[in-house]
Parts: structure tokens; sequence; C-alpha cells
């Protein structure tokens, strides 16, 4: 028998029992419509990440104190802090590198009657050439101001918006905890990455940061760049040797400190939300699977219901292989049809949330052939055994059925 | 005896010899045909009567190569029907023989058109050829106007004609109709008895009829009455009721 006739005859019989047949393929298409969300979520996470670090520079380094782990956080609490000697020795013994020490805490901005928790950063004047980062508005810290330790600031944007609203900011002041600061500039806007606005801050002078507010010449964060993508290997190796004899790690014990380029933490971040992927993934695969035994189940009653019907077609000369490719097209159909409606739903969810989540959406075509081809094989492996038994009757039982 | 009057044919439609089929094991062994020899040439009506249990509806088993004899020869058209495997069974049903139920089954919210049109799809006819072919013999039971209608929308009659179309529409060397009216009242069975005469005599397929009503084997040429697995009458309505 043709096997277009078979599909045709499989698809009569889907929208014979429309009822039955949502239920059946409901299954599938969870399990669809959840691999392709996820994978797409996925997907767009990582490619914004990645975006946004490249953004900050490909020839930016960040040592920070603290053993190096994967990712943020680590041993960092333990490690003592850095001072200003060890930015002054990378950058005297260290060549082709710019050198931007940074000090930061959390605190409340207040302006009138307006508060706003933000975080308040120290910088040098190298701090802006080193993040690539331009002041927008207003100037940048004169030489008086940062080596005087003066009360004058910049802020961010979403810092300006929320102190000051649309009105003029310049020569405005804010209080910082016991520092009263003028504001001389605003940063330009910069792109908000996962989670955190790098625009909600407020940049002070790093003596200020160190005399006025922190009261200690710790040294938290230290922004590197190298002066060419080619010599980023020979930078980190340097700083790395030069900060182990300013904070004299013995040899063979292990740094107290991390240089993280910005591939690391890419490579990081794209591995971690690659596993997250890989998991979820493996969840949705369980529900395709249930999905499939879901086929089964119905396609087993299936045969039992329409024994009296196999019974007729085997009688009127077809054989078992007929019998046979006409259940399983039907449950191959059955889970088709159930993919597709799981991967438009998938491609309209994942488009819905990354919308609200401020992603940018892009199909993956290879995850989408593969629900597919997955969905189809669900439905033909778990549709064989009632289709092997349909197959398998005896025509003269199958007629006396009832 | 029509058989022996005409002509002699080369071979005949249905040659039996010795043929013996067992049901279960053992103790348990039920015997339900017991040495049968039988031979039906093309274009005889054939009416099979006996108590049930008589081994009749057994016999029609093995005649529709639905099931094969343990022991004893069975060919059709000169096949050794015995030999074939279900595959070869199944050719043998599409290919030659049509089969009519008493109790109609025709497939369930399928129109009577599809239901006539399902044959010739094993046959893998086109689309308009098998159209054209099952309106046909919708058309010859008188059904033309009823092709759309589902088995539901139709009275038990009518269904038995879709039943007979379907049986026809590979213009099959022999219809085997197991008690096709015994779920009708008398005046449809008559027009069903009428129809398969009329069938008969105008285009000279062969018929095997099982019943248990006298009142309908009179329209049959031969009557074979069968009892204990065994054929013990065969002739003429005469002959074998009176």
């Amino acid at each position: 028998m043709m096997v277009i006739s078979s599909i045709l005859m499989a698809l009569r019989e889907i929208i014979r029992n429309k009822m039955r047949s949502t239920l059946t393929a409901i299954g599938i298409v969870i399990g669809v419509g959840a691999v392709i969300v996820v994978v797409h979520l996925g997907d767009a996470t990582t490619r914004q990440i990645t975006d946004n670090i490249a953004s900050m520079g490909q020839n930016l380094l960040i040592v920070s104190p603290g053993a190096g782990g994967r990712g943020p956080g680590g041993a960092r609490a333990s490690a003592p802090p850095f001072d200003t000697s060890d930015a002054k020795a990378i950058a005297t013994q260290v060549s082709n590198v710019t050198v931007a020490p940074t000090a930061s805490s959390m605190s409340t901005a207040i302006v009138g009657n307006k508060n706003w928790p933000t975080s308040v950063l120290g910088i040098t004047e190298t701090y802006f050439a080193v993040r690539d980062w331009e002041v927008g508005e207003g100037r940048a810290f004169e030489e008086s101001e940062l080596n005087g330790a003066r009360p004058v600031c910049i802020i961010g944007t979403t810092t300006k918006s929320e102190l000051f609203g649309e009105g003029d900011v310049l020569g405005q002041k804010m209080r910082l905890g016991k520092l009263t600061c003028e504001v001389v500039g605003v940063m330009a806007e910069k792109a908000t990455s996962m989670g955190s606005d790098a625009n909600d801050i407020v940049l002070v002078p790093l003596k200020t940061f160190q005399r006025r507010i922190a009261g200690n010449f710790d040294v938290s964060t230290m922004y590197l760049s190298a002066s060419d993508a080619s010599v980023m290997s020979q930078v980190e190796s340097d700083v790395t040797r030069v900060m182990r004899e300013q904070r004299r790690v013995k040899a063979g014990d292990q740094d107290d400190f991390n240089v993280r380029n910005m591939q690391d933490l890419m490579n990081a971040i794209s591995s971690t939300t690659e596993d997250m992927t890989a998991f979820l993934s493996a969840i949705a695969a369980v529900s395709l699977f249930v999905g499939g035994i879901g086929i089964m189940n119905i396609m087993l009653v299936s045969v039992t219901e329409r024994t009296r019907e196999i019974g007729i077609r085997l009688a009127i000369g077809a054989r078992g292989r007929e019998v046979l490719l006409q259940f399983l097209v039907e449950a191959g159909l059955l889970a088709t049809l159930g993919g597709l409606l799981g991967i438009a739903l998938g491609l309209g969810g994942s488009y819905a949330l990354c919308k609200q989540a401020g992603l940018n959406f892009a199909p993956v075509p290879g995850i989408i052939l593969i629900s597919f081809a997955f969905s189809a094989g669900v439905g033909v492996i778990f549709g064989f055994w009632p289709a092997w038994k349909a197959a398998r009757m005896n025509p003269i039982e199958a007629l006396r059925h009832e | 005896m029509s058989a022996a009057l005409a002509s002699e044919p080369a071979v005949p439609l249905i040659e039996m010899h010795g043929i013996k089929k067992f049901y279960g094991q053992g103790e348990a062994r039920v015997r339900a045909l017991d040495g049968l020899d039988l031979i039906i040439h093309e274009g005889e009506y054939v009416a099979v009567m006996g108590s049930s249990g008589s081994g009749k509806s057994t016999c029609m088993n093995i005649l529709g190569a639905l099931d094969v004899p343990t022991e004893g020869t069975y060919a059709f058209k000169g096949v050794d029907v015995a030999r074939l495997d279900r595959d070869q069974l199944a050719l043998l049903r599409r290919q030659y023989i049509g089969f009519v139920f008493q109790s109609f089954n025709l497939l369930a919210r399928t129109s009577a058109l599809e239901n006539v049109e399902l044959p010739l799809l094993y046959r893998g006819y086109s689309r308009s050829r098998r159209r054209a072919l099952a309106l046909e013999k919708l058309a010859m039971v008188g059904l033309a106007d009823r092709a759309k209608h589902t088995p539901s929308e139709l009275s038990g009659g009518q269904q038995q004609r879709v039943a007979i179309a379907r049986a026809l529409v590979t213009d099959p060397a022999v219809i085997l109709a197991d008690e096709p009216t015994g779920n009708l009242d008398s005046q449809r069975s008559r027009e069903i008895m009428e129809l398969l005469v009329r069938l008969n005599e105008e285009r000279g397929i062969s018929i095997c009829l099982v019943t248990h009503e006298p009142d309908l084997a009179v329209y049959a040429k031969r009557v074979l009455w069968f009892q204990d697995g065994r054929m013990l009458k065969d002739g003429t309505p005469q002959e074998v009721l009176s």
C-alpha cells in the first residue's frame, strides 16, 4: 500500500478522534516546547553575555585578591586586599600595560530627600581609558582633585535619573555617608549586562574613597589594559610574577590573587550556561520520553478498540506489514504533529521570554531540526509495539471481537 | 448436478480433499472438520447448511483463506493453499475473494464510498480509479445516492448492500457470505438474496453462502448439508431440503 494513502488514512483517524489525539500528543508538545525554550533562552543568554564581555575590551585583565576559581567568588574574603603600591609595582615593572586600581563599596547616596543605594567606586585617571568608558556630560577628575582627595564625583546615568531626575546635575551636591561631594560629570550610558546595571554607579577619586569613605588604603580590584591583544599572555605572566613578589607568595604556593582575562571569563560563563542548558534539556528529554510512553499507551488502547477494524482489513486482503505500517504511520504522525506544535509554541514562548528579559531572540535551526526528528522518532519507536500487535492478529478472532 | 452438466472446466475453483481441522491440544482437542471432500466450479451458487458446531463456519474460514486446514489438501484455482504463508493468504484474499458478514463489518464513521474503496487501497489503485470503481459497484447494489452516508446513517439492509459492493469491487472469483441476512428482517433478507442471485446469474460470480434458513437456501443452485464436521448431503435444494 502506498505510504501517502496510509498517511492520509492516519490523518483522517487523528482528526476523527480529536480529543484523544490532542491528549496523546500533549506530552510530546510539552517535551519539545520545553527543549526549544530552554535551548533558545540559553543561546540568547550566552550571546548576550559574550557580547557584553567582548564590549568590555578584549585587552582587559582583571586582578583581584583571592585564589582564582572558575567564575566570580572564590576565596577572596580570606586573602589580604591590594594596596596602591601593588598598582605602582605593576605600572613600573610590567611593560605594555596601563593599570587602573579601584576600591569599591555599597553606599546610600542622598540628595535632598531622595535616597538611592548604589555602588561607589574609587578610581584613578587611568580608569576611563582602561575600561574604555567616557564621561558623557561635564568633565573627568582633575589631577589636583585626584591627588588632593577632593570631594568630587562623577555619576552614572541611572544614578542621575534616580536622584536628580531630568534636572541639571553639574555642580549639585550629593551625600555619600559622611562625605558630601560635588557632581562634576555624568558618565556616558553603557549597555546593561544581565542583572547588574553598570550605569548605577558613583565614581570618586581613589584617594577620596580611601581616606573619606573606607578609612584605609586598600585597593580591591585592579583593571589592566594591555597595549595590544598579542601581548596579553606576556602581560598576564608578568603581572602574576610581580604580584607574587609583592605579596611574598612562596615558590610552589598557590597564588592568593587571580588574574582573569575576558576570554577566561567568557569561557567560564559560557561553559556554565552550556552546562545549565544541557541539564535542563535532559529534564525536557525525560518529558519527551514520558510523552512517548503516552503515545504507546493510547496506541495500545486504540489497537484493542479497533480489533474489529483490523480483522476487516485483514479479511479484505491487507497484509500484516500493511496493518503495521498503518498504525506506525498513525503513531509517527501523531508525534510529529505534536512535535510541530511544540516547536511553534516553544519558538513563540522563547520569543516572548527573550523580549521580556531584554535578550536578542534568534532561532537555532539545529535544535529545531533535532526536535522534529526526535518527536517523529519517538512516535515510531513507541508506536512499534502496538502496531506489531495489530499486525500479528488472527483475522478470524479479530472479526469475532466485540 | 449442474457442475457435471457444464462443459468440463480444466481446473475447479475450489478443490478440497480429506480436509481435517482440529482446534486445541491433547484432551481438549476439538475436531471441527473431519475429512471433507468438496469441489466447487466457477459460476456456482452454493448454500452451506447445518446446525451450529457442524463445521460450516470452519469450512468457510478455510475456503476464504482466513485459516489453513490441519490435514488434507485445498487447491484454489489449482494453487495449494495449505502451503501459503500469512502474507500469501492475504494476497489470495485480496485478489480472488470477497467477504460478506452477518454483522456487515463496515468501518464506522467512514462513508459508504470509502468503505467500498478500502480493498482497492490495498491494491494500490489511484484515487480516481478507486472512486470510479466504488461508485460503479454502489450503483450496482442500488446505493449510488448514499455514497456519502456513514454506516450509522444507513439501514441494516443498506449497510449489507454496501458490504456486498465492497466484496464486489475487486471483481473477485468468489463471494463468501456468512449468514448475510442474519441481522435483517425477512423483506430485507429477500432483497439481499435476490441481489446475490442477480450477481450470480448476470455476472457469473461464484457465491458460497452459509445459512441456517431453508427459505434462503432455496435461492442457491446447490446445497451442502454439514453435520459433525462432515458433509452429509450435496445436491439441489429440492434434493437436500426435502
